[in-house]
């Protein structure tokens, strides 16, 4: 368990205010002119040796995309930091913690991270429906300016640095990082084909690099505290902690700061207080944001709380948003909640995912009732293959693989419903 | 250069290719819907999908620059099966209505399917279905088919400006459409129906009329402007069931207006279908021979100085020639073919065309615009200019009136006195013009059909000549005219010889009796009421202006009946092809003259198509320069004049779809003036 020195959200629960003063007794922004005058190739290769990888769900290495970004900032051409806050996967509520109980290191974060690709600006892309949350984090933002510690020479390090904060408007493909750029610019939020990629061309057309709120808010404390000290977390190549948050059929739902790597069930039974009914009463669990594939209990019971090690069991690590299911739980139901979630959040712009998420959907409420015939269930596993991959983004994938997680472990439940309605029929 | 290796075999292609344009210099077939190579790239159907070596998931082709050592496979199984997927998605929502839809047989969808999908339907669902839109008279919609590749979108984005089009709503719910159904208000909207790859889009006046399997087609030349578009028409039997473009990358690209494409429908309407001859003031129907034989009765009582004859804008080089030398013959100087008073003479051809040509354009960095709107003079040459103005380095600045031309420009004012400060050098627009490498101006009709219009002339001469038009490979002086045989009629020199009257004056001495026979050759732009009291020979293909004030009317072919050689704004020579025969006792014009000669000793010695070329082409050369656009000779044209330099400009055409006699029998062009026109008006009084 993570001791709570090593903690970098030290008021994820609110318990302490959020405002300048106490951000300042926290630790936040403690030497940050210092650290800037180390120069951007140290913050990045500090970043690249702390092993940290992006918090948002792919897990890129934090430090390389940083270090995508052009060496020397052309004048027409300025760089921006964008920050994807648009926290929308079902499931996660980590960001919006850190947003409203924790923002100077966030914001401390975007000083740090503009710097170290040249950027001058940085956005902040919030949720729309994050009302209170982007009120805190504009007057937290408002704070920082009057104590001069972003806007021009911020903290006295010579680096001019500006922040704006950008409300959306409550769609979840605007978490994508291209159609987050194509939002901000005031555009239908839709995924732009890569390459090119953000760091060539992003926001206007500029260098842009898009990150996750977490990766942000952490990176200050690595710098202060060292590359080693956060490899030394976790597990090799799935370093340091990670906010998990936990919902679903556990006693005490919760967010929760955690070494990388922690056992699921350890995650669960220390922090959330166990599953409703006891583990055994445990069906699956959806390890990272409803865009993962779902796991079997069998898994649960091993499983580590990593990239590497969900993937190994054909899953992922997400955005750690831990939904936790009990034998209560009508499975194909509740895959199928998300299959409508994923056709109405499509985007519509290409072929695989505006056709194929509705076509699944469609399969999907069959299936509750048990109404198709056994070989639908191929021909639903072939038809989420055909959306997998064949994508402009990302969620066409994400809607495939619940979906394939169903099929996988839970093919015996989906053929025993379709047999009980031809007799029942019958 | 990179160097790819696509199914095995090792392939150069030039720097910025796409992976699907590398697979296709390789000789493969890449299947797409979205992807169009005159539109910006948006890779969202994923027809085209490939494997490419080391990556995790195929990628679109379209959308992929090849890169030096790609290893690309299009024919593995994951590539059919991606295929088949992608085809199976589009296929789902899209309606079976092939035997209804009017893009069956010649369905981007449906040939594709056949190609590359897969043999049954696994959906059970039901399918979706889309409310049709109302886009205007021209464009049908049937959305249900729509397959949402958005090459409507960016061709109203990128090509025609209008940005009327665009998806609204999210996932399966997405609709192309107006977003205030509104009509689409284009010259070019009738682009969309060829892009459209499915039956989404199709055209309202050919609309459930025939099957592109029974129709002839005929490659040929526009000629209902000066650009000269390279068209194709279909025809049923005597019928044109449409009009569509064809590929020319000097001239029209792959995009034709839509005066160029519905028009056509004008052409069954009001036909001259028979000679007509005046008998106690009323026309009677009469034979060939009657009506020569009434000429030649009235022409014995005339002298040579009598007489006269005028051209109109849509008249092909032959027949113009043929009236030439028979009038030359007959010893008449009084011959015109400027029916709107232009100042042009055939001295230098430099002075009257298009002289970088439309692809000119493309190369071009400043544009000086005199009194014209592109728009609607010449809606392929506003697309160029437009395309030109979404790269950088590039201004325009526009002396005339005020209108959107559907890209930004400085107005500089409306009078002829902006030309005098560019001269000075006293208008900002003038050191524009000075840094520009390659500069050009275009001056349209409405500047030089004034009575100060050489004058005008002049003046334009003049700053080509200040601010560096005129380079060695490059003559930066455009006259960009509105009539398609008005170019032809200047090389052959259909204009008044010595102590000839020129069109107003030949309308004036007809009012004062001293003109007293007027040849009408398709000549119907003119003030036809000076002409009452004058023995008047209309021959052409429309009962419009001209054939009223006629005394004997010979009918003639319209420009889709009869071979032609047609000379465009740019001086390019091309050849028209014969797509259908005239109707009743119609023929070709210059056999019309031909015969004419006989009867009052004219003496014309061709006796086919091919004599009267080569006598044609003998003559003036550069007629015989078929698809070239052959240099103009540059000298000092324009003369000194009072210029009325407080008199605004005013434009040749106000009303687009209305501009001669087969726009003004055509039913579809009506529409369009009831639907764009009288909107117009509309908006100005109520609306609000």
């Amino acid at each position: 368990m993570l001791k709570d020195q090593d903690r970098i959200f030290t008021n994820l629960y609110g318990l302490n205010n959020w405002s300048l003063k106490s951000a300042l007794i926290r630790g936040d922004w403690d030497g940050t002119a210092n650290l800037i005058s180390k120069g951007q190739d140290w913050i990045i290769n500090e970043l690249k040796d702390s092993g940290l990888r992006g918090r948002g769900g792919a897990g890129f290495p934090t430090g390389l995309k940083w270090s995508f970004m052009p060496k020397e900032e052309k004048n027409d051409r300025p760089h921006y930091l964008i920050v994807n806050a648009d926290e929308s996967e079902p499931g996660t509520c980590k960001d919006r913690d850190i947003m409203r109980h924790d923002p100077h290191k966030l914001i401390e974060g975007c000083l740090l991270a503009g710097f170290s690709m040249r950027a001058h600006i940085g956005y902040i892309y919030i949720r729309g429906e994050f009302y209170e949350e982007s009120q805190r984090l504009q007057i937290a933002i408002d704070e920082a300016y009057d104590a001069g510690l972003i806007g021009k020479n911020a903290c006295g390090s010579g680096w001019d640095f500006d922040l704006y904060l950008h409300r959306g408007a409550g769609a979840y493909i605007c978490g994508e990082e291209t159609g987050l750029i194509e939002s901000l610019e005031g555009k239908p939020g839709r995924p732009r084909l890569k390459p090119p990629f953000p760091a060539g061309a992003g926001l206007y057309g500029c260098p842009s690099t898009v990150n996750n709120v977490e990766t942000i808010a952490v990176t200050p404390t690595i710098l202060r505290r060292g590359a080693g000290w956060f490899s030394s977390l976790g597990r090799p190549k799935n370093s340091g902690t990670k906010l998990f948050c936990i919902s679903g059929h556990v006693n005490e739902p919760c967010n929760v700061e955690e070494e990388m790597g922690i056992p699921l069930k350890e995650l669960i039974d220390k922090h959330a207080g166990g599953v409703r009914g006891g583990w055994d009463n445990l069906l699956a669990v959806i390890p990272g944001g409803s865009s993962v594939p779902v796991i079997p209990k069998s898994i649960c019971d091993e499983v580590l709380m990593d990239f590497d090690s969900l993937i190994e069991v054909k899953s992922g690590l997400g955005t750690a948003a831990v939904i936790v299911m009990d034998k209560s739980t009508d499975i194909i139901e509740a895959i199928a909640r998300l299959s409508h979630f994923y056709m109405h959040e499509s985007c519509g712009q290409c072929t695989p995912c505006r056709e194929g998420t509705g076509w699944v959907y469609r399969l999907m409420q069959r299936l509750i009732i048990g109404d198709a015939n056994i070989n639908e269930i191929d021909k639903l596993e072939d038809v989420v293959g055909q959306i997998e991959g064949h994508t402009i983004c990302a969620l066409g994938d994400a809607a495939a693989w619940p979906v394939q997680g169903l099929i996988r472990h839970f093919r015996p439940e989906l053929e025993q419903r379709i047999r009980k309605r031809a007799n029942d029929t019958i | 250069m990179p160097t790819l290796i696509i199914d095995g075999n090792e392939i150069d292609v030039q720097d910025g290719s796409t992976v699907l344009q590398a697979c296709e210099e390789a000789g493969i077939e890449i299947p797409r819907f979205c992807y169009h190579q005159k539109l910006s790239i948006a890779g969202n159907c994923r027809m085209c999908l490939v494997e490419l070596e080391k990556a995790p998931k195929p990628i679109a082709s379209c959308a992929m620059p090849a890169a030096d050592g790609m290893i690309i496979r299009t024919n593995t199984p994951s590539v059919k099966k991606a295929r088949e997927g992608v085809m199976e998605f589009l296929l789902i929502n899209h309606p079976l209505d092939c035997p209804i839809c009017d893009q069956g047989g010649e369905c981007d969808l449906q040939d594709q399917a056949m190609a590359y999908g897969r043999d049954s339907s696994r959906f059970g669902e039901t399918k979706r279905a889309v409310k049709d839109k109302d886009i205007g008279p021209l464009v049908g919609t049937i959305m249900t088919r729509c397959i949402h590749c958005t090459r409507c979108i960016r061709f109203g984005e990128e090509i025609a400006g209008v940005e009327e089009m665009g998806a609204i709503y999210r996932g399966e719910h997405m609709e192309i459409g107006t977003f205030l159904e509104k009509s689409v208000k284009s010259e070019l909207s009738g682009n969309l129906i060829d892009l459209c790859p499915v039956g989404a889009l199709t055209s309202k006046p050919y609309a459930f009329t025939a099957r592109p399997w029974e129709l002839k087609k005929t490659e040929t030349i526009d000629a209902m402007d000066a650009v000269g578009s390279s068209i194709r028409i279909d025809t049923r039997g005597r019928e044109i069931m449409r009009v569509l473009p064809r590929l020319n990358e000097e001239v029209n690209e792959e995009w034709i207006s839509d005066k160029t494409r519905f028009s056509c429908d004008g052409l069954k309407y009001s036909r001259l279908d028979r000679p007509w001859v005046k008998k106690d003031g009323q026309l009677t129907e009469a034979t060939w021979d009657e009506s020569f034989n009434a000429i030649k009765n009235k022409l014995s009582t005339l002298k040579p100085t009598q007489i006269a004859a005028l051209v109109g804008n849509i008249v092909e080089c032959e027949s113009i020639f043929a009236l030439k030398q028979l009038m030359t013959n007959l010893g008449s100087p009084h011959i015109d073919c400027r029916q709107d008073s232009t100042p042009f003479d055939n001295e230098y051809r430099a002075s009257y065309i298009f002289n970088t040509g439309i692809a000119g354009i493309d190369q071009t960095d400043a544009i000086l615009l005199v009194g014209t709107n592109p728009r609607l003079e010449a809606p392929i040459i506003n697309a160029r200019i437009r395309k030109r103005s979404l790269q950088s380095n590039f201004s325009i600045g526009l002396i005339g009136n005020d209108v959107d031309l559907t890209y930004k420009y400085d107005n500089l004012g409306n009078t002829p006195a902006i030309l005098d400060e560019i001269i000075k050098g006293n208008n900002p627009f003038s050191s524009i013009l000075n840094k520009a490498k390659k500069p050009m101006l275009i001056i349209g009709q409405g500047a030089l059909s004034r009575d100060d219009g050489r004058g005008i002339l002049q003046k334009c001469r003049i700053i080509a000549e200040e601010t560096g038009m005129i380079q060695e490979n490059w003559k930066g002086f455009n006259v960009l005219h509105t009539a398609a045989g008005r170019v032809g009629a200047l090389d052959i020199g259909f204009l008044p010889g010595t102590n000839g009257f020129n069109t107003n004056e030949i309308l004036d001495q007809a009012q004062k009796d001293s003109i007293k026979l007027v040849y009408l050759l398709g000549a119907d732009e003119i003030k036809t009421n000076t002409l009452e009291n004058t023995f008047v020979i209309y021959q052409g293909h429309h009962g419009d202006a001209g054939a009223k004030v006629a005394d004997v009317i010979l009918p003639g072919c319209a420009y889709t009946e009869k071979d032609g050689t047609w000379v465009n704004t740019e001086g390019r020579v091309q050849k028209a092809t014969a797509a259908s025969q005239p109707p009743g006792d119609a023929k070709e014009d210059w056999s019309i003259i031909r015969a004419l000669s006989d009867y009052i000793e004219g003496e014309l010695s061709f006796d086919s198509l091919t004599d009267i070329r080569s006598t044609m082409t003998k003559e003036i050369r550069v007629l015989g320069l078929i698809d070239k656009q052959s240099p103009g000779n540059w000298g000092t044209f324009g003369e000194d004049c009072t210029i009325q330099n407080k008199l605004p400009f005013k434009l040749p055409i106000d009303n687009f779809y209305l501009t001669d006699p087969i726009t003004r029998a055509s039913p579809t062009m009506t529409k369009c003036t009831e639907t764009f026109y009288s909107n117009r008006i509309r908006e100005n009084v109520t609306d609000g």
